[in-house]
């Protein structure tokens, strides 16, 4: 971006006295209006258009309001965000706890396996989940064959609840765990002298003190799921927002400005309840000056708890890991048709993808990796500009960012089109817009708010005093960031970053309008053109089995990380 | 580092020009299936092209192709639906050209093969059936639904799925044929029961093979090459046409200002060539080829559908009607079934059980409420002149051009009012069969 930095050294020349804060929070505005605010704002505008004479008008909102199709969309869109947040909640409460309270061997996996749901890849999901829950699904051929009745899991509005809080409780359950373990260990000490224990303590003083944690998974998960089309779609659910939005704009040959309309109304909507989050937590402070005391203290399990712990555990893993069972039995399995499970194995869909696959692989890892190390560089930019300096609209950054997660996929990727098209890159590399890397920019503005929240909620609880104690050892402001304020946010930066690769790693509504060629195709590209025939289901459930392997994996190794980490802090901790 | 950019800068200035020399560029909504063996045949027969495939569905390529069209970097359009070539056509995004060819006539079922004006060509033909798993229907004692007639019947309530006409040009492509074959008010009867039996509208039209595959559902109405594709990879689903189908060609044109247009000329050609035309046969493809001469080694019970005995009563397919109310017919059916499906299936199920009441009581008051109910949910807003008259068409088309026709209002108020009205009707008529049951 040889231009931003034009104008932010010409802006640094004009008022010597701007901060570095100062800069980054243009350079990043900058970035969002480039890539996220103009691209969209090209497509959208068409909301405040007659469709027939092309003036401005406020007429397509009052339809809006005036359409009980529409009405009635919004409030089963309302209805299914708070029942999802609710599910999610009841799934990573007892996860997140349990691993970070207790001393238990399978801290590491157990965390690591949470965020598998995250990764559901495009169409194989949902076809895994309607051969395991569906109708005629194995778990509904059993019940009828032997108690003679079904249960309607995927049925309409349910099964988008059960599906979206299976697929997004990793949110809460990331961003939570992240707050538990910064909790200082004091706040408990203290609570338990004065006779507190138990639930009673979790209730009064350990949750919320983990509230920014807690809150930042929930807002995400909430907003995620109002703005979410591909599932619903998916599972034929099409009176909700997010579709009716989809299945206006999308349609060929269409000139339905109601499409527009209903996501600029997604947008604003979803910056409404982000600001209805601010406002909860306005005023109260959860910052905790102790740190690298390695945050609550870890008790032993007595036996019998221990069973109990590992059967909630398994209960909760076998339920949310359902649907990779069903893509791993689909991956292996030869023909799966109105039966419990497939009829043979066979490792041919894997044969099928070997040759083709190390080119997706590459691509995604790259595209994901990428976009993800963007996200969180912006992400704690973003949050510590926020949280700890007074810059004018500073609020505005979190705002344009997080509306990023109510803009459609395809939406974005028509915008970039129409933004960037024709731009010619120096070297030969082509069009801009046909070029691979802006399938990572797509990408990066696309998880962003992911990232972002994580930063946010880990810079929270980071107490100010630590800075300033910095600053009056003489420490100057970026060496207090770097060395105080990164290394306490660590937990929120690496949440940030797993969720914002995982979930890259398997986006498509964008990067379908993207790939300019099949040798810049990602994973979720190659799944989608296997998805598209019969013959291809399997393989394309294999090629989601490798990028499920993948990405946990990657998530793995960043938890034994963090764990190395802790460690290797509480010990030294100890020496002194 | 620098070093390392340039270096590879110079590497990649070099490998691009040298594979655009002579690459043909195709953007497709086919799966790789259709795409790998031509690629491989096109290939052998001229070594000195590659032919570069992309792969996007419809509505992408279509925009795709729109907000490039400043610098098109695409030589080729390749799908299915004949009407995203017509929008592409009418935004004078296809190039006419003069492709050669021979052996292929100018109609198939009643409908034209090639665009009249060159703008694009069809290269296979498919018809439309209705495919079903067998081992769903032998574990539901149901029997096999071979006519459009038979899925309306009570017995297959919540045994069918289709795609919305909206989202599949070739699913939209049957409405019409029904609404043309057994004329406008009957015909939209005939969707609405059918519809009344279904459990699921999907929004892809993949969706329909994967949900009959999978077991989810019975019965779907799809295009055929889902249901023998599907079987030739060995689900256990049969397809079968009914006697009122209709038959379209899948198609290829040439972009404007395509990159290379003598490459893209070429591979139509070649697409159109017997050679060509026999590659279809292969099982992972099953499209009919529209030289009849392919067929001479086609395997044994392959569809023909230039025999006498390929659907007889196919109609005579009015295009100039079709396209006229195009996207007005996408939009009643959304409105009046996709949307309020629910509704719909409830009134229908209601219909149903009060007819199976009184199937012999023969008691006249329940009867007279029975009629009343099914003309409710019959009845249509909108009547078949009004369907063509431009002051109402013009609502739903996407070209602001012709700004002067006076139109009746926006598309939003046109929806809601056709909203309001289906509710109220199945509703109605959902009461009315209630009562006809309490009648017993």
């Amino acid at each position: 971006m040889p231009d931003s930095y034009q104008t932010a050294s010409r802006g640094f020349t004009l008022f010597p006295r701007l901060s570095g804060a100062a800069i980054s929070g243009i350079l990043i505005a900058i970035f969002l209006m480039a890539f996220l605010i103009l691209p969209v704002a090209q497509v959208l505008y068409v909301a405040f258009l007659d469709s027939r004479t092309g003036g401005f008008t406020l007429q397509n909102f009052q339809d809006f309001f005036n359409t009980s199709l529409f009405r009635e969309s919004f409030v089963n869109s309302l209805y299914v965000s708070v029942m999802s947040v609710v599910f999610a909640t009841l799934i990573a409460l007892p996860l997140a706890y349990i691993t970070t309270r207790f001393n238990f061997a399978g801290t590491a996996a157990i965390q690591a396996l949470g965020i598998i749901p995250l990764i559901m890849p495009p169409f194989v999901g949902a076809v895994a989940m309607s051969l395991l829950f569906g109708r005629n699904g194995s778990v509904n051929l059993l019940l009828n064959q032997y108690f003679g009745f079904r249960i309607p899991f995927m049925e309409g509005l349910n099964g988008v609840i059960l599906v979206q809080s299976i697929h997004y409780f990793p949110f809460i359950l990331i961003n939570l765990s992240a707050s538990l373990r910064n909790i200082d260990r004091s706040m408990e000490e203290a609570a338990q002298n004065l006779g507190s224990h138990g639930m009673r303590m979790f209730r009064r003083i350990v949750f919320p003190l983990a509230m920014p944690g807690y809150l930042a998974g929930a807002a995400l998960v909430f907003i995620k799921v109002f703005d979410d089309l591909g599932t619903p779609l998916l599972l034929n659910v099409n009176n909700m927002l997010a579709p009716q939005a989809y299945l206006r704009i999308t349609g060929v040959g269409i000139n339905d400005p109601m499409g527009y309309v209903i996501s600029f109304i997604l947008v604003v909507f979803s910056i409404f309840s982000l600001w209805a989050s601010f406002l909860f937590m306005r005023g109260k402070d959860y910052a905790t000056v102790q740190k690298g005391g390695g945050g609550l203290s870890r008790r032993d399990l007595k036996p019998r708890e221990k069973w109990l712990a590992w059967g909630v555990i398994l209960l909760i893993l076998a339920l949310v890991l359902s649907p990779h069972l069903g893509l791993l039995l689909l991956a292996f399995g030869t023909i799966w048709s109105f039966s419990p499970l497939p009829d043979g194995f066979t490792m041919e869909h894997f044969v099928t993808i070997f040759t083709q696959s190390s080119q997706y692989v590459w691509n995604t890892l790259i595209y994901a990796g990428s976009a993800a190390l963007i996200d969180v560089l912006l992400g704690t930019a973003i949050a510590y500009i926020v949280i700890r300096t007074g810059l004018p609209g500073r609020k505005w950054l979190d705002y344009m960012a997080t509306a990023a997660l109510a803009v459609p996929g395809v939406v974005l990727g028509i915008g970039y089109l129409r933004m960037f098209h024709g731009v010619q890159l120096p070297f030969g590399l082509g069009q801009l817009s046909s070029f691979w890397g802006i399938i990572i920019i797509a990408l990066a503005v696309r998880r962003l708010p992911y990232a972002l929240r994580a930063c946010m909620a880990a810079l929270q609880q980071v107490s100010l005093s630590l800075e300033e104690a910095a600053a009056s050892l003489g420490a100057s402001r970026t060496s207090t960031i770097r060395r105080i304020v990164v290394p306490l946010m660590t937990g929120g930066i690496l949440a940030g970053f797993v969720t914002s690769f995982a979930t890259a790693a398997v986006e498509l509504s964008a990067t379908i309008m993207l790939v300019g060629r099949a040798s810049d195709a990602p994973l979720a590209y190659g799944i989608y053109l296997y998805m598209q025939s019969p013959a291809g289901r399997g393989a394309g459930a294999a090629l989601g089995i490798l990028a499920v392997v993948i990405v946990a994996l990657g998530t793995y190794l960043s938890q034994r990380i963090i764990e190395r980490e802790r460690v290797r802090q509480t010990m030294s901790n100890d020496q002194h | 580092m620098n070093k390392t950019m340039t270096i590879s800068a110079l590497a990649l200035i070099m490998t691009s020009s040298a594979a655009f020399a002579d690459t043909v560029t195709v953007v497709t909504s086919f799966p790789r299936d259709l795409t790998d063996p031509f690629k491989a045949a096109f290939e052998s027969a001229y070594p000195d092209t590659t032919l570069e495939v992309v792969s996007r569905n419809t509505n992408a390529a279509v925009s795709y192709l729109q907000e490039t069209r400043s610098a098109n970097s695409i030589d080729l359009m390749w799908a299915s639906a004949p009407d995203a070539f017509e929008v592409l056509k009418e935004e004078g995004l296809l190039a006419a050209v003069d492709v050669q060819y021979e052996g292929i006539p100018d109609e198939i079922g009643g409908y034209p093969i090639h665009d009249p004006d060159g703008t694009y060509y069809g290269f296979a033909a498919s018809g439309y059936g209705i495919m079903y798993n067998t081992r769903y229907i032998q574990a539901n004692d149901l029997p096999v639904a071979e006519e459009w007639e038979d899925l309306k019947r009570a017995e297959y309530n919540g045994h069918v799925a289709m795609s919305a006409p909206s989202r599949s040009g070739t699913t939209h492509l049957t409405v019409e044929t029904v609404l043309q074959g057994e004329g406008w008010q009957e015909g939209w009867a005939t969707w609405k029961w059918i519809a009344g039996n279904m459990n699921t509208v999907t929004e892809r039209s993949f969706g329909v093979p994967d949900a009959v595959n999978s077991g989810a559902t019975g019965f779907g109405i799809v295009i055929d090459f889902f249901g023998l594709a599907s079987k030739a990879s060995g689900f256990p689903v049969e397809l079968a046409y009914p006697s009122v189908t209709a038959i379209v060609p899948a198609n290829i044109g040439i972009i404007e200002n395509a990159p290379n247009q003598e490459g893209a000329k070429q591979f139509v050609e070649f697409l159109l060539s017997l050679e060509g035309q026999e590659v279809l046969l292969s099982p992972a493809i099953m499209r009919l080829p529209v030289n009849p001469d392919a067929y001479a080694n086609a395997p044994e019970d392959f569809p023909n559908p230039f025999s006498e005995e390929f659907a007889p009563n196919a109609i005579e397919f009015d295009v100039d009607v079709s396209g006229e109310r195009y996207n007005l017919v996408n939009s009643l059916f959304d409105v009046l079934i996709t949307y309020r499906l629910n509704d719909l299936r409830a009134a229908v199920a209601a219909v149903q059980q009060a007819e199976a009441a009184h199937a012999e009581s023969g008691n006249e008051e329940a009867l007279a409420l029975i009629a009343e109910a099914r003309a409710l949910i019959e009845a249509m807003p909108v009547t078949e002149e009004e369907a063509l008259n431009p002051s109402l068409t013009n609502v739903f088309t996407s070209s602001s051009a012709d700004a002067d026709t006076e139109v009746v209002g926006r598309q939003s108020e046109i929806e809601q009012s056709w909203d309001s009205f289906a509710v109220q009707n199945y509703r109605q008529a959902k009461e009315l069969a209630d009562q006809a049951i309490a009648l017993n």
